[in-house]
């Protein structure tokens, strides 16, 4: 089962996926990158269904650059995360709905660090911690209880796959952790 | 399960899917039937997958097809059984089809679609490259065919593409994923289990083939929707079709 799970901080962003791509009850991958670059500073995390998650997540990727080689300046993670919630929707009563579950993770400047968690409903949520998967059902009780909006990065643990932090200055890859057998 | 039998209560669905979505179980009832369902009626019922007993996990395509890559190149190998149901339709079918001149196409799953969709990725790789005057890269050519599968999500077709230096899986219902070692098909667990524990860089090229060939045979002896020969191909700059309908019958079984 995929898991992604996001933090906000006061003043950066930390998001981590699992790295595995399985298919029924094979892993097929071990290293599956989840995560999509918008911007510089705005990261997707999809999962669900499995050709859609690539395929909705490159067509918000493409457009998201495209405005901004149109109009010379980037969407807000605000903006971005409500275009990809409208698309979302729109092709919710179609006949090819879109099965994926998203967390969006970006850095305004105005605006500062923002999460926003996206379902397959095309339901939109900004919120200070957020979770998708099986693993959202343990994580979220734990951040109920933990959290602290003024939390510094230093006293972050988590332990997970894949890990990216972004704040004023972009995107940053921390190192992967990987939970090893004793 | 008793009690919920005898309140008489609806067995709770869950998500056939990969991710089996827990939101499903809380999800209220829709009045009309639920949108994610509709596309999966499209199935064209192709004659490899019908199963006669039912199986603890969705693996249905009848086959066994694998290929990974190692310090000589890439080694491609697929069984020859075609099976319809409980019959074997035809025990000699290639199921590695050489595209071009450096890539090779495992396939799974219903053999026309199959059969098609390579045909189909064969003329678009060649128009490429008269209009553009030089060659579409190998993943490339994986996302096209994935592009192309996307809009026939219901198709019951399965490609392992196993090209160049890599090994790319492309399946139709739109997954990519670029890997080491791919095996895919009925008797894919048989194969991962000898492949994983046999497989390393630094094989040399008969090493790889017997490897490939033992995994397959192994395969075929688990696995009822498997079997006859084995095909095997290694890739290095040009297709090498390395050893053809090797009779996996009269192999001794090693201790």
């Amino acid at each position: 089962m995929e898991y992604l799970i996001g933090i906000q901080g006061p003043d950066y962003v930390l998001v981590a996926a699992d790295n595995v791509a399985a298919s029924s009850i094979i892993q097929m991958k071990h290293d599956y990158d989840k995560m999509f670059k918008l911007s510089e500073k705005i990261l997707l995390l999809c999962v669900g269904e499995a050709g859609d998650t690539v395929q909705f997540a490159e067509y918000i990727q493409k457009n998201v650059q495209l405005y901004k080689m149109r109009n010379g300046y980037e969407l807000s993670p605000s903006a971005a995360a409500n275009f990809t919630r409208k698309n979302l929707a729109d092709y919710l009563r179609s006949r090819t709905p879109y099965h994926v579950n998203l967390l969006l993770a970006g850095h305004d400047e105005s605006d500062g660090p923002g999460l926003f968690y996206m379902d397959y409903m095309a339901s939109l949520a900004k919120a200070p911690f957020a979770a998708h998967g099986y693993g959202a059902f343990l994580t979220l009780s734990i951040l109920d209880r933990y959290y602290r909006p003024g939390r510094s990065r230093e006293t972050l643990s988590i332990e997970n796959n894949s890990v990216r932090l972004i704040d004023k200055d972009g995107i940053h890859d921390m190192e992967k952790i990987t939970l090893t057998a004793k | 399960m008793a009690l919920s039998d005898y309140c008489l209560l609806e067995r709770l669905k869950t998500s056939q899917t990969n991710c089996g979505d827990p939101q499903h179980i809380f999800m209220p009832p829709f009045p009309q039937a639920t949108p994610f369902i509709s596309r999966r009626t499209s199935r064209f019922g192709p004659p490899n997958h019908v199963l006669t007993v039912q199986r603890p996990f969705p693996l249905s395509h009848g086959t066994t097809t694998l290929g990974f890559i190692f310090q000589g190149g890439v080694i491609a190998a697929a069984d020859t059984r075609a099976s319809a149901g409980g019959l074997v339709a035809c025990p000699a079918v290639h199921k590695i089809t050489p595209i071009h001149s450096h890539l090779v196409v495992t396939s799974s799953g219903s053999g026309a679609d199959c059969m098609l969709w390579e045909r189909i990725l064969i003329r678009e790789i060649r128009l490429y490259e008269l209009r553009h005057k030089r060659r579409l890269s190998i993943r490339a050519s994986a996302k096209l065919l994935s592009c192309m599968l996307h809009p026939f999500k219901g198709t019951d077709v399965c490609v392992a593409l196993t090209l160049g230096p890599r090994v790319i899986y492309v399946c139709s219902d739109g997954a990519r994923l670029q890997g080491d070692i791919i095996s895919v098909g009925s008797g894919s667990p048989y194969a991962y289990g000898v492949l994983d524990g046999g497989l390393s860089w630094s094989l040399s090229k008969e090493e790889a083939i017997s490897l490939a060939r033992e995994a397959v045979f192994r395969a075929t002896h688990r696995d009822a929707y498997s079997g006859n020969n084995v095909d095997l191909f290694h890739i290095d700059a040009q297709v090498q079709q390395v050893k053809q309908c090797k009779y996996v019958r009269s192999q001794r079984l090693r201790d």
